[in-house]
């Protein structure tokens, strides 16, 4: 799985609260028997003029010029609650999109995000907010920035760029905002790591447990 | 140390505490299918790995599969075909116990799950569908995975969880006339918010839930997700252990009497605490109807399209106005006397043989309204028959309604059928999401009962009018 540390890029408000699944990726949308080919199909129902076409509507925030390259969604509370398809997740990662910054998320979508590489940061309604006035200022140079090493996301203006990312601090430093996750998911994301692979780790430790569970527990065994 | 149910059934599965926090919590059963089952089972052969217990991992055939009488495995959504062959082979493959398209056990996975005893009190099963947290109904730790966690449990019969907080929700009191489980779940979560139960794992507890038959606690723990818990779960009694009994996969003999002993010991320990706890009174619950985009913009059915509270957010004021205007319904039109287009009684939340016989009782003797196309798709194939035996089906195709073989069907759209576009539907699905029945379907979520009332109605009536 691709690493993630650090990531800076055009972001997107959707601040719309509840923003399901379904809506990410309608169930039409998904035909193939595969985690590829969900990126055109991602929000599909606003991005789009009609109903399985292609023509893009041009109200829709993606589809806007000044949005071009969006790889942050700044979003509204519980966004991705509904429907567990993981294809929401495939649909957002082959888009592009690298982080998702909410006041909430839909719990399984959540854990979604981290299995496929994608960092849902939670931020505070008035910070998400924040981050979205400073956006829409200019998209593509008002710009965030999300470091996962130190947990903060903070606006960034490639106008006033230096070579140094560690630079962003003095360019905007009332709209630094710090994040908590949970340490198990930070390290997945940071590390790149394949759960399947690390829990075979403590096979041995799963295969005395199972004996002991099923000496207990033998109607489940 | 006194302790909930939810911990209890934790420390039992707790193989071992991870270094970064998480805890390894070792998995009963693993329920796939078609839909997304398919790809985890296809990934995991992709990638060399093993399913390791066979024998404690189920497939059905639901999302897809046509409902149409005299279906096969062609389906109406598109390519829905390759999913259906894809599940087949890989479940041939991995040796795990398929309820195929014409089993006489097929259903959908909630459904079919509780009904054949595979889900039982203070078991793990987890399942890549969101409203896995239906079976929590029987006392288990049940919940909605994706596609990749469900590899994981296929691959290592454990989860990497990170240990969610716990809520009480007490149903006090007693549902009042024409009131079901439906309509208490309906409730919380339009006065809770559809993100209420956001980092919890709800017990839900109080008379009217020790009241409720098994199948109303499913409908209400069914509906947990949209209140955006972990999951739900209600603690087993004697009404969860008779209804297990005789059950194709619930223990037997010796093992039923051990089986019996422990679970009378899952319940929370008196004092117990909880990180929240929710107390609400039935009196306050009416026949309850969804009038947005949300499962939260719950109301009673003789009350109006809500206006915004004075203290939204500007947030809430957005999607507020967004549902006003998709659902074509601005704030203070009256519910009751809108006028549908469809009705709809099925989805793992509404389609178990109690559902079905309420509805009846509304919908015998009486005729569907011109205009409103109306359906029936049973929760299962044994559903199904039940409700052939006792009769049932001939009053729901007399009132007008269509009879369908068992499957998720018209719950979602997914390339095939649909309510069309705009059409006022009121179902009794979980999920109002926009487009979800269709292109820019106007769903109304309500309790069966309500939706047969309406079928007849041809508009949203109250169903004690009907009772």
């Amino acid at each position: 799985m691709e690493k993630f540390t650090v990531h800076q890029g055009v972001a997107a408000p959707m601040l719309q609260i509840n923003i399901d699944t379904d809506a990410i990726i309608p169930s039409r949308e998904m035909k193939l028997v595969s985690k590829q080919g969900l990126g055109e199909g991602l929000f599909a129902g606003w991005r789009y003029t009609l109903p399985n076409g292609r023509e893009p509507n041009e109200d829709f925030v993606l589809n806007q010029a000044q949005y071009k390259n969006s790889s942050i969604l700044l979003a509204g509370d519980n966004f991705g609650c509904g429907s567990s398809r993981e294809h929401a997740v495939w649909a957002l990662k082959e888009y592009g999109i690298k982080a998702i910054i909410a006041p909430g998320f839909g719990s399984i979508f959540y854990h979604n995000c981290i299995r496929n590489g994608i960092l849902p940061v939670v931020l505070g309604n008035d910070e998400v907010l924040a981050l979205a006035n400073h956006v829409e200022k200019d998209p593509q140079t008002c710009q965030v920035n999300i470091n996962l090493l130190e947990c903060y996301v903070c606006a960034y203006n490639t106008d006033h760029q230096s070579t140094e990312l560690e630079a962003t601090d003095s360019v905007n430093e009332t709209l630094r905002f710090s994040f908590s996750i949970l340490p198990a998911q930070q390290e997945m994301l940071l590390e790149g790591l394949d759960g399947i692979a690390l829990t075979l780790k403590s096979k041995s430790n799963i295969a005395s447990f199972k004996q002991a569970y099923q000496r207990q527990y033998p109607w489940l065994a | 140390m006194d302790k909930t149910l939810f911990e209890k059934i934790w420390q039992h599965h707790l193989v071992q505490e991870l270094d970064d926090g998480a805890a390894l919590i070792y998995i009963d059963r693993v329920f796939l299918h078609e839909r997304t089952g398919s790809i985890a089972l296809k990934s995991l052969e992709a990638d060399k790995r093993k399913v390791v217990s066979p024998e404690h991992v189920f497939c059905t055939m639901d999302h897809i599969v046509d409902t149409v009488i005299g279906r096969g495995d062609n389906t109406k959504v598109p390519s829905g075909k390759n999913f259906i062959l894809a599940t087949r082979d890989a479940c041939i493959d991995a040796r795990i116990k398929l309820f195929d398209v014409n089993d006489p056990q097929q259903g959908i996975v909630h459904v079919v799950s509780p009904e054949l005893g595979i889900v039982q009190p203070g078991a793990t099963l987890v399942c890549p569908d969101s409203h896995t947290c239906s079976q929590g109904a029987l006392g288990a730790l049940a919940w909605g995975i994706g596609s990749s966690e469900a590899e994981h449990a296929l691959a290592t019969k454990t989860l990497r969880v990170s240990k969610p907080k716990t809520m009480k929700v007490n149903f006090n009191g007693q549902l009042g006339f024409g009131v079901t489980a439906k309509d208490m779940i309906l409730h919380l979560i339009g006065k809770y918010s559809a993100a209420g139960g956001a980092g919890y794992v709800i017990e839900f507890g109080g008379t009217a839930v020790d009241a409720l038959d098994i199948e109303g606690r499913l409908t209400l723990c069914n509906m947990a997700v949209e209140f955006s818990a972990f999951t739900g779960l209600v603690a087993p009694d004697d009404k969860a252990i008779a209804y297990l009994k005789g059950r194709e996969y619930t223990p037997k003999g010796a093992l039923w009497q051990q089986a019996v002993a422990f679970w009378q010991s899952l319940y929370s320990d008196e004092h117990a605490q909880f990180d929240k706890t929710i107390e609400i009174d039935c009196a306050d619950i009416s026949p309850t109807i969804t009038w947005g985009n949300s499962p939260q913009h719950a109301c009673a059915v003789d009350s109006v399209v809500p206006f915004a509270p004075a203290d939204a957010t500007q947030n809430q004021l957005q999607a507020l106005n967004r549902a006003y205007e998709y659902m074509d319904l601005p704030a203070g039109s009256a519910l009751k006397g809108l006028p549908i287009g469809a009705a709809f009684i099925g989805s793992c939340t509404n389609s178990r043989i109690s559902d079905l016989r309420l509805a009846a009782k509304v919908l015998k003797g009486r005729k569907v309204a011109e205009n409103v196309n109306a359906i029936c798709v049973p929760g299962s194939t044994t559903v199904k028959r039940q409700a052939e035996a006792e009769g049932l089906d001939k009053i729901f195709i007399a009132a007008g309604f269509e009879w369908r073989e068992a499957g998720c069907s018209m719950c979602f759209f997914a390339g095939g059928e649909s309510f069309g576009y705009r059409q006022r539907v009121v179902t009794s699905t979980n999920r109002n999401f926009e487009s979800r029945q269709g292109p820019e379907t106007r769903s109304h979520l309500a309790s069966p009962a309500t939706v047969a009332a309406c079928a007849i109605a041809g508009c949203i009536a109250d169903v004690r009018e009907y009772l």
